[in-house]
Parts: structure tokens; C-alpha cells; sequence
């Protein structure tokens, strides 16, 4: 199992035991963590699984993809950290993974 | 806008896969059917949020695209006929008499003995970005859709956005803006590579301006926008604008089926199992909209629902005509209806 916590915009945080191999929007999902609506249900697609990886873990998740960057382009207030959480794959390095969760999926 | 009045024996609300199916099973009872859909295609979800995505829970069918779903789903109706009204949204309904009388934002007004609303996980419309105070200029500065460009005419206009929507306004609108500015959060567009190519020119030529970066403030005074603020990292640039045109994608929202007194229950529509009828009188929901114990979202479940919704669909429209059951596979008049005899 993988530790990962996502942080709600009002910092309430949500540590979950995360499955290997699922997408961390997945996780989120499984688990009820509110702030993620995942519209089209994880096909890269509506940009409603939006997150910002902290700082730390940037180097570990990796940058978005052209398909992803592409995608963001519908999310709002996008930073260097935005990515989509459908397409963040659990991996053992990603253990202890934090992300941060905009003010609303819009 | 065309004032247009159209008769018909079924309504269905949603052209989505299970919008779709149902024109099937209603036509298999010679019930004929119009379609109305937001989008200007056919196919829901399928066709907008994953036409290239595989579906592999379709019975009988191991690997299918949404494409590629929709496409046979149009063939597998063909025989019967619907008729599309596509780009337009139900605004309003009410009943008349022993029919329902819808009309559409679109001005056309429909008189029908039976309505299904297969609308999915509601109308696609567009994003609204949460900027603060953005409702106060809707309608007057900020436009997420366009359908009268004359307005437009002589504005310092900003559009925001980097696909297909946002670039094809920037080519149609710079001729007759005062000025039109371009706001985006990178130098990379999502369009036609055509359009690419022509946006990239008249920033090169000075025709348009480019600004990166994203809308993080609006000012202005009586509903009426003089200016907007774009954050680039830690920067801040103000620019004087009359009209905003955001374009970020589109999303899903349950929309005016909320106000149409049907029992909802966490935004959707209550049915039974037996008929899938609302707490109206010949308004059916099917697929994604509706929910019972038990419901599962899921295509093949809408489909099913579709099966049933006719038998009773069929009562309101042939009240005096018994339903006897038959097979496609065996029933001449069946084959007949479907053109695979004559």
C-alpha cells in the first residue's frame, strides 16, 4: 500500500492507503474524498480531477503530458504543479505523495 | 431563431447511446420519435467527453469505441427515422391538455403525447470560470456562448482560452473588434492546426494581441466590464475590455429538467422499475438521469430501461391497442419495420 494525502482547499486533509497501479483521481473517488469530480471517469477528458502536487513531490509525479497539458487547459488557475489526478498511476515511489485540491473543480 | 411548431408522439430529451436505443424500441411499437440535443451531434457522452475511449461492456460487443458505439447505434435506428434537433436546450414544459407542450431556447415548440428524458448527467454547457463577481457582467460583457456577433462589433474584446472555440472567435471576431485581445495560459494551442497557423499570424502581424497568462480579476461598474486582470506568475497586467469571452470546454449540469416538478432525489430523477416513469404522467427518465434501488450507471442498464419505457410509452400513444410480444428474429412484421423484408 501507498500513503498518499490529498489537502481540501479548506486544508482538511484526507490520508488514504492507496492501491498500487489505480489512478490517485481513483483513489480519491474510492475513498469519498470531495473536490474531485471526475466527470468523464478518468479518460483524460473534462479536466475535473484537478490537483496541485506539492512541491516536494513534483520531480516524483512527473509533468503532465501533451494530452494532459492539453486538458488543463479547461482547468482553472493552472500552475506549474496543476495535474489531473486521473493520470497520476500509484507507484511505490510516490509513497507519502501530497496533493493539494483547487477551490472547486469547475 | 425560427419560430417552429412541431407534433409529435414521443419527445426524447438526450441523444446520447440510450437516447438513441430508445428510438429503437419505440419504433419496433411504431411509435415515431423526435430527439432533441444540446450538442451539435449526436451521441452524449460518447461523442464529446470519449469518442476514442474503448467500451468494453456493451453485451456481445468485447471492445468498442464511444465513436464507434454511437455511429451503430444511428444505423441500428435508421429504419425508423427520428428526427434531430440538435444545438438546442428544453427550457420549458408543460402540459396541455393530454399532451406535453415543450419549447426550446432555440424557439421551436414541441406538442407531444409522450416525453423521455434520457439527458445523461445533464446538458453539456459551457464552464463558467470561477472568477470572482464574473455573474454580475453574464449576458451583458461576459458571453460563454455566442449567438448575435453584432454586439461585439467596435468593442475592445478579450477571449480566453487556447482550443478550437476560442481560436475560431479570435479569426471571426478581430475583423470587426475595436481591438481583441487573446488571454492564454501557455504559448501552445489545442485547435485545427490551420487555425493554429492563422491565430499565430495576426499575433506575428500585430493584428491581435497575445497575453500569458489567466484571468484573475474583473472590474468594472453597473454590470457593464471596463477591464480585466491577468496574473502570469507573480506579474500583473490590467487591460481595458468591454466584453469577455471565456471558452473552456464544456461541462454537464442538470440545467431547466430541475424545474419541470419532477420528484428528484440528489439531482435525479426518481422512477419505478416497472415503467421508468417520473411522477408525471408520460415523462419517462432513463440512463444516467434517473435512479431506483439499486440503479447502476451503466449503458447496457439504460438500454434495458429503454425496453421497458416503450411497453408503457406505447400505452399513452395506441391506448386502445394491445402490445403482443415478438422477437425480431422471428416476427414478420418486425423484419418488415426494421426494411430486412419487404
Amino acid at each position: 500500500m501507498v500513503k498518499v494525502t490529498f489537502i481540501e482547499f479548506d486544508k482538511t486533509e484526507h490520508s488514504i492507503d492507496a492501491e498500487k497501479d489505480t489512478s490517485l483521481m481513483e483513489v480519491a473517488i474510492q475513498n469519498g474524498v470531495p473536490g474531485i469530480d471526475a466527470d468523464c471517469g478518468g479518460a483524460c477528458a473534462c479536466a475535473t480531477c484537478h490537483v496541485y502536487v506539492d512541491q516536494n513531490w513534483v520531480d516524483k509525479t512527473g509533468k503532465a503530458e501533451q494530452m494532459e497539458q492539453d486538458m488543463l487547459d479547461f482547468a482553472f488557475d493552472v500552475t506549474d504543479e496543476s495535474r489531473l489526478s486521473c493520470q497520476i498511476k500509484i507507484t511505490d515511489d510516490l509513497d507519502g505523495l501530497i496533493v493539494n485540491l483547487p477551490e472547486k473543480q469547475f | 431563431m425560427q419560430a417552429n411548431r412541431i407534433e409529435t408522439d414521443c419527445l426524447i430529451i438526450g441523444a446520447g447511446p440510450v437516447g438513441l436505443f430508445s428510438v429503437f424500441e419505440l419504433g419496433l411499437l411504431d411509435i415515431k420519435c423526435d430527439i432533441i440535443d444540446i450538442l451539435d451531434k449526436p451521441g452524449g457522452q460518447c461523442a464529446e467527453l470519449y469518442p476514442d475511449k474503448p467500451i468494453y461492456d456493451i453485451p456481445g460487443i468485447p471492445e468498442i469505441t464511444g465513436e464507434g458505439l454511437v455511429s451503430s447505434l444511428i444505423k441500428q435506428i435508421e429504419p425508423f427515422n427520428p428526427v434531430f434537433h440538435l444545438s438546442r436546450i428544453v427550457t420549458e414544459l408543460k402540459k396541455v391538455d393530454d399532451r406535453w407542450e415543450v419549447k426550446t431556447d432555440f424557439g421551436d415548440t414541441f406538442s407531444t403525447k409522450v416525453i423521455v428524458i434520457a439527458a445523461g448527467g445533464g446538458s453539456f454547457q459551457p464552464k463558467k470560470p470561477p472568477i470572482k463577481d464574473i455573474e454580475d457582467y453574464e449576458d451583458s460583457s461576459v458571453f460563454y456562448s455566442i449567438r448575435d456577433k453584432d454586439k461585439f462589433k467596435d468593442k475592445d474584446i478579450v477571449i480566453a482560452g487556447g482550443g478550437d472555440s476560442a481560436l475560431d472567435w479570435v479569426l471571426d471576431l478581430h475583423t470587426s473588434a475595436k481591438s481583441l485581445t487573446l488571454v492564454h495560459r501557455r504559448k501552445e494551442f489545442r485547435a485545427v492546426p490551420d487555425t493554429v497557423n492563422k491565430v499565430q499570424e495576426l499575433i506575428e502581424a500585430g493584428t491581435i494581441n497575445f497575453e500569458l497568462g489567466q484571468i484573475n480579476q474583473l472590474s468594472g461598474e453597473n454590470n457593464k466590464l471596463e477591464g480585466i486582470s491577468i496574473k502570469n506568475g507573480d506579474q500583473i497586467k490590467d487591460i481595458n475590455c468591454q466584453i469577455l469571452l471565456p471558452f473552456f470546454g464544456l461541462t454537464m449540469k442538470l440545467g431547466p429538467v430541475a424545474d419541470w416538478g419532477l420528484n428528484l432525489n440528489e439531482n435525479l430523477i426518481e422512477v419505478d422499475t416497472e415503467k421508468f416513469e417520473t411522477n408525471q404522467d408520460a415523462i419517462f427518465a432513463i440512463g444516467d438521469i434517473n435512479t431506483y434501488p439499486g440503479k447502476l450507471k451503466l449503458i447496457l442498464c439504460g438500454f434495458h430501461e429503454a425496453a421497458l419505457m416503450a411497453q408503457e410509452a406505447h400505452s399513452y400513444i395506441y391506448p386502445d391497442k394491445k402490445i403482443t410480444f415478438q422477437y425480431t428474429t422471428s416476427s414478420s412484421s418486425l423484419k418488415k419495420k426494421l426494411g430486412v423484408i419487404s
